[in-house]
């Protein structure tokens, strides 16, 4: 494998050619904020927090879908990108229903914990209050789709590691929304294995455990690692020593 | 068929058509059909009928002749005469015409259009040279008019890198909005490797207004397939895809009989003219998606998933279809194929500016005394298009903004009117090229309105894969309802400009990148009217109604106020 | 960034200043809330008595003062905006305070008080005033003494101009100490990562 050399934040690193930018950028120590990305499904770009700035040209790539590349440069916290992911959480939070204090995922948020990492304390825009629905059909998990951000892990899970295929998108722009099936209940989904790996990774308390209720749920995304270093490489290995996802 | 068969037919359908005395060609394109189009072509046969004329003169349909706010269109040529252009024929000066003009050889003076008219002078027809001039749906009307001997020509006698490097030559840029050389695209599909290639024309034309692609793929449907057929011997394609916007009924009808007729004369399908070359051509219906005018969404669509973008690289010409190496250009690019290799590089260079060659089709409409499809060189002056080609500003109205791009582009004032149309002078007034949408405003528009309007397009339109586009287009059309409706406060409109320039540089693709160029132009253009709006709560256009107050107001006043009626007045909500 | 400072010495002098005291007039005010960001503040315990020496509390729902008074230097509001009393006091606050603390999320969210926003008000006041036991007849919500609800709950900072933000339903102790003490020496109000987070 070929070695590339580039530039993080000024300081000279190197990798592996083909390597994601974000899993460089990683190796070095530095925190980047990723909702849609998760390590071990598709890179999907679609949160575009962890745009990062190429210094040439100035102009913003995401670090998830964007390949390492010989003689690059990039900042990845300059102040419009600390900015930019400000108002990216604003418009998150503004979209649909959150309440973390009555929230399953309360205290154990990815969307929460990034606000708080970086100091996101309000919102600016108006609050959309959308008329959204709940499934709790289903006899082991529940979607609420007030707190969905659609980074669609779920369906990409479902999709690529479960091979299922019960989730996807149905709708366009702020009217998006999972689906299971084809928009049947959950509980009647004939694809669904009740593999739980949907819960497992999303990132907020859209998708959790049935009769979880407020700070309840728990969610391991150490399991897709595990699930897929099996699968690859034969390894049946818990990255986190088994520990209970984060925090 | 060979390339002698084809000489072969165009010289018979030549000598069928100099045979008759008089031709009389009725528009058949979308506009005139709605205004008409159908009864009018059955009144001129059924005159040509009952005056027992079958044997000298025949009715033919035909595409777009341009001016069509004029429909229905009826062009009268007689043999040795200069064409005679009809407008708003009715089914009754249709028989006047056949009647006097015809068989009197007494034009019809009120209904002429005269053919001096700067519509005509002005315009510079490379693309729509067929358009109204030949019937659509006749393979050998378009061969008469050297159909497919552009194609024949480079299957004999140029090499795929010469049929790329002629294009790269002519200057010709992409159409469909962004302008990017179309020579260079090509050869780096030439070059990439892959055993399987794609060629895809994107028909599917999603601004709002705008009928270009339509019009081309109505009145000359073989000139695109033939601009196909070369692209794909060029980068080494054996099928392209032809994707058509739902909303084009005639236009997907008549390409598939195009394909059709082209395939049984050995035009297109295996061994095209009798080459080792093959081509097959399948359309896809799009479904009503602007995003699906995006290249990777569109080639989603193609491929059966959801219309999404993808993050770019791997640009289409890498890795497109089926991950295959694939060229994506727009109809009327390739409309401009056929000619170039015809008339050779240099001649399609002599026309348009140093960076913009040849011509380009705009869908003029909006307040001027004639709206239409016109094709101009590129570097023409908006003042020349609306001055001369459009007739000037329609009568007790006076020029505000000339509006192109669409939901991506701008408003340009009158001060800028001596602009000339190319693709980098647009871009430096904060409007763009685009794909040919041309609305004229005048006093009666209100730029925040305009704004909002177009927001509401990017809002209903986001394909809701990205935050920025997805939430931004939102909040923004929010405040500019505020600041339309006379709630917003001073402080939105930092906020809006804020949120402008994120989902600017933030958005995964075009749409969301330029979704805020309608308001950021007209910021920059008419800062002055939305503070009209937001500080004094007046509406200069007087279009806005502006019905609400600020929240800051309410709080003072909402209190009272429900005390009073007993109720509560709804504007919080 | 807003502080005390800034904000003292940017000031208009509009009415004279009470020459009373040279203690920082402290205000809490609680709008549509649970009283658990108040309860939590009770909470800082002995906390309490250090600040006594340097506040007084000039207005708060565990004070016995009617009318918002004026020249306040720090005014901490827990709850949303929901109806139209909390519209006139969050206009009062605003005009009479130095600086205007969001404590707590409903200030700073809407948070659980802007749960209805869902329903129509309509809707919401018929289920629970006139369905079920115990119906009250109809007629009565737009009343002298009961204050009307707006029609949407909105976070304080949608109605008047916020300084600072304590997030936390409720805002811990710890939390609510490091933003008082920051805001008591004049310093702007930057809590620590996990003393931000939402819920
Ligand atoms: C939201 C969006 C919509 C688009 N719609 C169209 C369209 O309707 N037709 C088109 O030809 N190109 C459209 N494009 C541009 C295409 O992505 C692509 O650039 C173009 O088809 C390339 O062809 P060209 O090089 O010949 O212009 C659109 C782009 C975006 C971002
Ligand atoms: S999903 Fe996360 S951010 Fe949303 S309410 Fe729940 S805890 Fe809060
Ligand atoms: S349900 Fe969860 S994993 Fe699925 S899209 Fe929504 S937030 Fe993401
Ligand atoms: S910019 Fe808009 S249309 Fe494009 S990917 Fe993002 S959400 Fe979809
Ligand atoms: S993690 Fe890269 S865009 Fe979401």
């Amino acid at each position: 494998m070929a070695v590339i050399t580039m530039t993080i934040n000024d300081e000279l690193v190197s990798g592996v050619e083909g390597q994601s930018l974000l899993s460089l950028i990683r190796e070095q120590g530095i925190e980047l904020p990723t909702l849609c990305h998760l390590e071990g499904l598709e890179a999907r770009g679609g949160c575009r927090l962890c745009l990062v700035e190429m210094q040439s040209t100035q102009r913003l790539l995401p670090a998830c879908t964007t390949t390492a590349q010989e003689g690059m440069s990039i900042q990845t916290h300059s102040e419009r990108l600390v900015r930019y992911r400000r108002m990216i959480l604003e418009l998150l939070f503004a979209e649909r229903n959150h309440v973390c204090a009555v929230c399953v995922m309360n205290g154990r948020c990815e969307l929460q914990d990034e606000a708080a990492k970086i100091g996101m304390d309000h919102v600016r825009y108006d609050y959309l209050v959308p008329e959204l629905p709940m499934d709790a059909t289903h006899d082991k998990f529940a979607i609420d789709h007030n707190r969905c951000i659609l980074c669609t892990r779920c369906v990409s899970v479902c999709d690529s590691v479960e091979g299922a295929h019960t989730w996807d998108v149905m709708g366009r722009g702020v009217n998006s929304r999972v689906i299971t099936d084809l928009n049947q209940p959950w509980g009647s989904s004939r694809s669904c294995t009740s593999c739980g790996k949907c819960v497992q990774v999303c990132p907020t308390g859209a998708l959790a455990n049935k009769g979880s209720t407020v700070a309840e749920m728990v969610k391991r995304h150490d399991f897709l690692q595990w699930i897929l270093d099996g699968r690859e490489k034969k390894q049946w290995v818990m990255h986190n020593g088994g520990s209970e996802g984060r925090r | 068929m060979k390339r002698s068969d084809l000489q072969a037919m165009a010289r018979r359908e030549l000598d069928r058509q100099q045979a008759t005395r008089c031709r009389l060609l009725c528009c058949a394109s979308t506009p005139c059909l709605s205004s008409g189009a159908a009864t009018v072509q059955q009144a001129l046969e059924q005159a040509v009928t009952d005056n027992k004329l079958d044997a000298e003169v025949v009715v033919v349909s035909t595409g777009c002749m341009g001016p069509c706010s004029r429909g229905p269109m009826v062009t009268v040529q007689l043999a040795g005469q200069e064409d005679t252009y009809y407008e708003n024929v009715t089914p009754e000066s249709a028989r006047q015409i056949v009647a006097e003009h015809v068989m009197a050889n007494q034009p019809v003076a009120d209904k002429i259009m005269p053919s001096d008219l700067p519509f005509f002078a002005k315009q510079h027809k490379i693309v729509l040279a067929n358009s109204g001039v030949i019937d659509p749906e006749r393979l050998e009307d378009y061969v008469a008019r050297d159909g497919y001997a552009a194609l024949a020509h480079a299957l004999r006698e140029m090499t795929p890198e010469e049929v790329c490097a002629e294009i790269s030559k002519s200057g010709l840029r992409g159409r469909g909005g962004a302008g990017y050389p179309t020579g260079l695209k090509w050869d780096l599909v030439r070059k990439a490797p892959g055993e399987k290639k794609y060629v895809i024309a994107n028909g599917d034309e999603g601004d709002p207004g705008a009928y270009m692609d339509r019009t081309l793929m109505e009145s000359d449907p073989h000139r695109l397939l033939e601009g196909m057929a070369i692209a794909g011997y060029a980068v080494g394609a054996e099928q392209g895809f032809l994707y058509v916007r739902g909303e084009y009924p005639i236009a997907a009808k008549r390409l598939e009989k195009a394909i059709r007729t082209a395939e049984r004369r050995g035009l297109l399908g295996s061994r095209v003219l009798e080459s080792s070359f093959s081509f097959r051509i399948d359309i896809r219906i799009g479904a009503g998606a602007f995003v699906c005018g995006e290249e990777t969404a569109l080639m989603a669509s193609i491929m059966g998933r959801r219309g999404q973008p993808t993050p770019r690289p791997p640009y289409p010409a890498q890795s497109g279809l089926w991950e295959c190496p694939t060229l994506i250009n727009n109809v009327e690019t390739f409309g401009n194929i056929v000619p170039i290799i015809a008339h050779g590089a240099d001649w399609f260079a002599s026309v348009g500016t140093a960076k913009s060659k040849g011509s380009k089709i705009f869908a003029l409409a909006g307040k001027v005394n004639t709206t239409g499809l016109i094709e101009v060189p590129m570097g023409i002056t908006l003042r020349e298009v609306i001055d001369d080609i459009g007739g000037g500003v329609a009568d007790g109205f006076s020029f505000k903004a000339a509006q192109t791009g669409g939901p991506s582009g701008g408003c340009i004032p009158a001060e800028h009117l001596d602009t000339p149309m190319d693709y980098e002078s647009l871009r430096a007034l904060g409007a763009i090229m685009g794909s040919g949408g041309l609305i004229v405003m005048d006093n009666a528009s209100c730029m925040p309105d305009v704004a909002k309007f177009f927001m509401e397009f990017c809002t209903d339109e986001s394909c809701g894969k990205c935050v920025p586009c997805r939430v931004g287009t939102v909040q923004m059309h929010r405040i500019l309802e505020r600041i339309t409706n006379g709630s917003a406060a001073p402080a939105d409109l930092q906020i809006l400009q804020d949120l402008c320039t994120m989902v600017q540089e933030t958005s995964l693709c075009g749409l969301g990148q330029s979704a805020p160029n309608p308001v950021l132009s007209t910021l920059r253009f008419y800062r002055e009217e939305y503070e009209a709006h937001i500080q004094r709560h007046e509406c200069p256009a007087g279009v806005c109604k502006m019905t609400e107050a600020p929240t800051l107001e309410l709080v003072e006043a909402l209190p009272r106020r429900i005390r009073e009626l007993g109720t509560i007045p709804m504007s919080l909500a | 960034m807003t502080t005390l400072a800034t904000k003292r010495t940017g000031r208009k002098a509009d009415k004279a200043e009470p020459a009373v005291s040279s203690k920082i007039r402290l205000a809490t005010a609680w709008l549509g809330g649970c009283s658990g960001c108040h309860m939590s503040f009770l909470d800082l315990d002995e906390k309490l008595i250090d600040l006594a020496e340097v506040v007084d509390l000039v207005y708060s729902p565990i004070a016995d003062v009617k009318e918002f008074p004026d020249h306040v230097d720090v005014t901490l509001v827990e709850g949303a905006v929901a109806n139209v009393d909390h519209l006139e006091l969050a206009e009062q606050i605003r005009q009479r305070s130095k600086l205007v603390v969001s404590f707590g999320d409903c200030a700073v969210t809407g948070n659980v008080t802007s749960l209805r926003n869902k329903f129509p008000l309509e809707d919401l006041l018929t289920k629970v005033y006139h369905e079920g036991p115990g119906a009250v007849p109809r007629g009565g919500e737009y009343d002298k003494i009961v204050p009307a609800l707006i029609p949407r709950v909105l976070p304080l900072h949608q109605v008047i101009e916020v300084d600072a933000f304590i997030p936390g339903c409720p805002p811990d102790p710890e939390r609510i100490w490091a933003a008082v003490s920051a805001l008591l020496a004049g310093e702007p109000v930057v809590l620590p990562e996990k003393m931000r987070m939402f819920g």
